[in-house]
C-alpha cells in the first residue's frame, strides 16, 4: 500500500530529487552478465561473460565491433545495446565518409550519452537499459569509456558493469595503477581474472567469455578492434592458469585468487552481492 | 548541429540526383522532410538523417531548390562567376607548404578590386587558398570557420588536419555540384599535422587530387610545367619562395588577369604566416613585348 | 559565357584479366582534364575487399563518390554478416549503385577483378549506367578502344553464344597476363594522350594481394 508514487513515467522527479525510471533503467545494466574493460597506453581489452538465456539456447553476443578502432561490451537489455551500436557504427561511416579519418572516441561517446539523456526528458520515451563500455583509439591514445542509460558517461583505466561486477572491480581496484603500462597480454590477462571474479567459483572456460581488443602495436601499427577466437582465449586461459598455479608468483595478483580460483564458490569472497548493497546509493551515481 | 553532419545527410540525399530531374515541388518538398530521398537513399540508410534534418541550416532550406523546368534567370545559382581571383599556385618544401596568390578581383575583364586576400589559414593545421568566385570563396570560409569552431569546442585533444579538410571541401563542392549549385571556386588546400605535409585541390565539380605541387586555372598551363622542372622535395624556404616568384612572374606576364600585388603564406609544424602584399620586379623590355601584334594581320 | 557543367572526363585506362587462379587489375595513373594533366600520380584503383578490386576511369569526382559509397556499403555489409562481400555480390551491388543514378549517371567506366567463390579469377565489366557482364578479360576508360581489340586477338575468348557455355578465364599463367597487360598500356599509351605516367599492376590470387609499377611515356 505504499506505493511509490513518484516511479510512473521518466519525468517525475521524488520529492527528494531522484528519477525512479531512471534508476530502474540503470538496475537493469546490473541484471546483464558481466561485462570488463580495462586499458593501458596502448591497449583497451573488453571482455564478459556469456550467459545462456536458458539450457536450450545460445548466449547472445556482448561484445560488437563499431570500427576498426572502435569497440563496444554492453551489459542489460542486449536489444538496445544492438540499437546503440548500431547508431555508433552509422555515426563512424559518417564521419569516415566526410573526413576519411576514425571518428575520435570521446566524441562518440558524447553523442551516445546525449542521445541516452534525451530519453531521460521525455514523457513518451523510456530510457536505454543498458550500459555500455566503449574501448578505442584516437588522436589522443586509448580510452576505455562507461556509458550510463541515465546520460552520464565516464573515463576509466578499468571497470565492470553486470552482475556480479564487484568482484571483478575489486579486484580491478585492486591492479589499476599498474595498468597504464601493462603489454597488450598482461592486460588479457587481468581481463581473464576479473571475468573469472564475476563467475563465483564457476570455471572459468573459453566457452563462457569473449575477449576482445584494440591498441597499438610496437611498431605503430594498429590492432583493429577484434574479438578473439575461442581457440586463442582458451589458450590463454590455460597458459595463465599455469602461471597462477605457483601461487604469489605473480606478486600482487595471485594470492587471493590462488585461493578462490581452486575450490569451488566456497568463502572468501570479497564484499556482499552487489546488488543489496548499493541500493542505498546515491541516485545518480554511474 | 555541426556542418559535417548536415553535410553527410545532404550527401546521401544529394546522391540521388534524380530529384533534380524531378518537378520543382516535389524536390523543394524533399528537401525539406528529406522522406522520399531518405527511402531512396536506403543505400546508407543511417537512421541519424532523418533526426538531423531540422539541423539543416536554414539558408538551405529557405532558398528555392533550383529546377531545371524553371527558366535560368530566377535562378539563384551561380550560373556564372561575377568577381573572380586568378590563379593560385602553391607547393612542399621542406619544413611544410608555400602558396602564392595575387590580390586582384576581376569582375569580368575589369580589375575591379586589388586587395583581395585569397588565402586564409584553416585551424591550426591547414591552410587554404582559393581561385575563381570571390563570394563563394567567402562563404566556404563560413562553412569552414564554423566547422573548426565545431572542433575545436570538443577541446579532446584531438583536431581536424589537412587531410580531413580536404576530404571535407571535396564532398561540399561534390555535394553542390550535385545540386547544379556549384560553389564556383578551385580551392588549394595545404598543411602540416604530425609532421605529414599534405598539399590538394578541390574543383567546382568535387573534382579533387593530391600532389607535391598544384596550381589552379592559368597556373595549370603556365606554372605547373616549370614546377615539374625545377620542383624538389627538399626545397628550402628562400628557394621554394623563389620558385613560386617565378611562377608568379610568368603568369604576371602572360595571364591578364593577373596583377602585381602577391601575398605568399607558409605553413609549418608551428602555424600559418601570410606575408603581406608585396610586388615582383618586373621587366617589359623583352622583344616579344615591344610590338606584340607585329607580323600579325593589319598590324 | 561559360556555362555550368557537372561532367568532366579525366581519362585513363583500366584493364582487367581473370586467369583459373588469379585475376590481374591494372590502370595508368595519370590524371588529365582536356589537354592538361593535373597530376602523374593518381591511383584509380581501389581495394574494396580481400577478393574484390575496382579500378575506374571517367570523372574523377564520381569515382571519389562510388568508391566511398562502395566502401561504405561494404562496411555494414561487415557488422551485418561477419564477412567480406564475395566478388559476384560486389558486382551486383555495383550494378545497382550505377542504375540507382540511371538519370544523373556517374560518368565512370569501371572494371571489377577479382576472384570469385571457388577461387577462380572474374571479370565483370560495365558501362556508365550499370549494364554489366562477367568476362574473361575486359578494358575500359580513354584507351580502351585501343586495348580491348588487342585483348580479344591476343585471348581469344570463346564465343558468349557457345552452348553449353565455355569457361570464360583465359589460359594464360599469372606472369604471361601481367606481360601482356604491361604490353596494352605500352601501345595504348603510344596513341591516347589521356594514358600515360604509370601503369600500377594489382595482382590477386590465393596468396593475397601484391602490387607493382611499371613506368609508362610522361608525353
Amino acid at each position: 500500500m505504499f506505493r511509490n508514487q513518484y516511479d510512473t513515467d521518466v519525468t517525475t522527479w521524488s520529492p527528494a530529487g531522484r528519477l525512479f525510471q531512471v534508476e530502474y533503467a540503470m538496475e537493469a545494466v546490473k541484471q546483464g552478465s558481466a561485462a570488463i574493460g580495462l586499458r593501458s597506453k596502448t591497449h583497451v581489452v573488453l571482455a564478459c561473460v556469456n550467459k545462456a538465456q536458458s539450457e536450450l539456447s545460445s548466449h547472445q553476443r556482448k561484445i560488437f565491433k563499431v570500427d576498426d578502432h572502435i569497440g563496444v561490451a554492453i551489459a542489460g537489455l542486449t536489444a538496445d545495446g544492438r540499437v546503440l551500436s548500431r547508431y555508433m557504427r552509422s555515426e563512424c561511416i559518417n564521419y569516415s565518409f566526410t573526413y576519411e579519418s576514425p571518428l575520435p572516441v570521446g566524441r562518440l561517446v558524447v553523442q551516445l550519452a546525449d542521445k541516452a539523456q534525451v530519453c531521460t526528458q521525455r514523457s513518451w520515451k523510456r530510457p536505454y537499459g543498458v550500459g555500455l563500455l566503449v574501448a578505442g583509439l584516437d588522436e589522443s591514445g586509448a580510452h576505455l569509456y562507461y556509458n550510463c542509460p541515465s546520460g552520464n558517461y565516464f573515463e576509466y583505466q578499468a571497470f565492470a558493469i553486470g552482475s556480479r561486477s564487484q568482484a571483478a572491480k575489486t579486484y580491478l581496484e585492486r591492479r589499476f595503477e599498474s595498468f597504464n603500462d601493462s603489454s597488450r597480454d598482461e592486460l588479457v590477462k587481468d581481463a581473464l581474472i576479473a571475468v573469472r571474479e564475476t563467475l563465483q567459483g564457476e570455471t572459468l572456460k573459453s566457452s563462457i567469455c569473449t575477449v576482445a581488443v584494440v591498441g597499438i602495436n610496437e611498431d605503430g601499427t594498429n590492432e583493429p578492434f577484434h574479438i578473439l577466437d575461442q581457440d586463442a582465449v582458451q589458450k590463454l586461459i590455460d597458459a595463465f592458469e599455469i602461471v597462477k598455479e605457483p601461487a604469489t608468483e605473480a606478486p600482487a595478483a595471485a594470492e587471493p585468487e590462488g585461493a578462490d580460483g581452486a575450490g569451488a564458490s566456497d568463502a572468501a569472497q570479497d564484499p556482499p552481492a552487489p546488488a543489496a548493497a548499493d541500493e542505498g546509493a546515491a541516485p545518480m551515481e554511474i | 548541429m555541426q556542418r559535417g553532419r548536415s553535410d553527410v545527410e545532404e550527401l546521401a540525399e544529394d546522391e540521388s540526383g534524380e530529384e533534380l530531374l524531378l518537378s520543382s515541388d516535389r524536390s523543394r518538398q524533399a528537401h525539406i522532410t528529406s522522406s522520399s530521398s531518405a527511402e531512396a537513399s536506403l543505400r546508407l540508410a543511417f537512421a541519424k538523417f532523418q533526426s538531423t534534418v531540422s539541423a539543416h541550416s536554414p539558408m538551405e532550406s529557405n532558398q528555392a531548390k533550383p529546377s531545371l523546368l524553371a527558366s535560368e534567370s530566377d535562378s539563384q545559382r551561380t550560373l556564372s562567376p561575377y568577381v573572380t581571383g586568378t590563379s593560385v599556385v602553391a607547393l612542399k618544401y621542406k619544413d611544410g607548404i608555400l602558396m602564392a596568390a595575387d590580390m586582384g578581383g576581376s569582375y569580368g575583364s575589369t580589375l575591379r578590386y586589388k586587395s583581395m586576400s585569397r588565402m586564409t589559414p584553416v585551424g591550426k593545421h591547414s591552410l587554404l587558398g582559393a581561385s575563381g568566385e570571390i563570394s563563394d570563396f567567402q562563404e566556404i570560409c563560413k562553412y569552414l570557420d564554423e566547422l573548426i569552431l565545431h572542433d575545436s569546442m570538443w577541446d579532446d585533444g584531438n583536431s581536424l588536419g589537412p587531410k580531413e579538410v580536404h576530404n571535407y571541401l571535396t564532398r561540399v563542392m561534390y555535394n553542390r555540384r550535385n545540386k547544379f549549385d556549384p560553389f564556383w571556386n578551385s580551392l588549394v588546400l595545404g598543411g602540416v599535422k604530425k609532421g605529414e605535409k599534405y598539399l590538394g585541390m578541390v574543383s567546382m565539380i568535387g573534382l579533387s587530387f593530391v600532389d607535391d605541387h598544384v596550381a589552379t586555372g592559368f597556373g595549370n598551363h603556365l606554372a605547373r610545367p616549370i614546377l615539374r622542372d625545377e620542383w624538389r622535395e627538399d626545397l628550402s624556404f628562400e628557394d621554394g619562395v623563389k620558385l613560386l616568384e617565378k611562377c608568379m612572374r610568368v603568369l604576371l606576364y602572360r595571364d591578364r588577369s593577373a596583377v602585381n600585388k602577391l601575398q605568399i603564406a607558409k605553413i609549418t609544424e608551428e602555424g600559418v604566416t601570410i606575408s603581406q602584399p608585396y610586388s615582383l620586379k618586373t621587366f617589359w623590355g623583352f622583344t616579344a613585348f615591344n610590338n606584340p601584334t607585329a607580323g600579325a594581320e593589319g598590324s | 559565357m561559360s556555362r555550368f557543367s557537372p561532367y568532366d572526363n579525366n581519362g585513363g585506362s583500366c584493364v582487367a584479366i581473370a586467369g583459373a587462379d588469379y585475376c590481374v587489375i591494372a590502370s595508368d595513373t595519370r590524371m588529365s582534364t582536356g589537354y592538361n594533366i593535373l597530376t602523374r600520380d593518381h591511383s584509380k584503383i581501389y581495394k574494396l575487399a580481400d577478393k574484390c578490386i575496382l579500378a575506374s576511369s571517367g570523372f574523377q569526382a564520381d569515382m571519389k563518390a562510388l568508391q566511398k559509397l562502395l566502401a561504405a556499403r561494404h562496411l555494414i555489409y561487415q557488422h551485418q554478416h561477419n564477412k567480406q562481400m564475395s566478388c559476384p555480390a560486389m558486382g551486383q551491388l555495383l550494378s545497382n549503385t550505377l542504375y540507382y543514378k540511371r538519370f544523373f549517371p556517374y560518368y565512370t567506366f569501371n572494371v571489377l577483378g577479382g576472384l570469385d567463390n571457388e577461387g577462380k579469377g572474374c571479370v565483370y565489366t560495365y558501362d556508365a549506367v550499370g549494364s554489366y557482364e562477367r568476362v574473361g578479360y575486359s578494358a575500359q576508360g580513354s584507351g580502351s578502344v585501343l586495348i580491348m581489340p588487342f585483348l580479344d586477338n591476343q585471348l581469344k575468348s570463346p564465343s558468349p553464344l557457345l552452348l553449353p557455355a565455355q569457361d570464360a578465364v583465359t589460359p594464360l599463367s599469372q606472369s604471361e597476363a601481367i606481360d601482356l597487360v604491361k604490353t596494352c598500356f605500352a601501345s595504348a599509351t603510344e596513341r591516347d594522350i589521356h594514358t600515360g605516367d604509370n601503369l600500377e599492376i594489382v595482382v590477386l590470387n590465393a596468396g593475397g594481394v601484391h602490387r607493382e609499377f611499371m613506368p609508362l611515356r610522361r608525353d
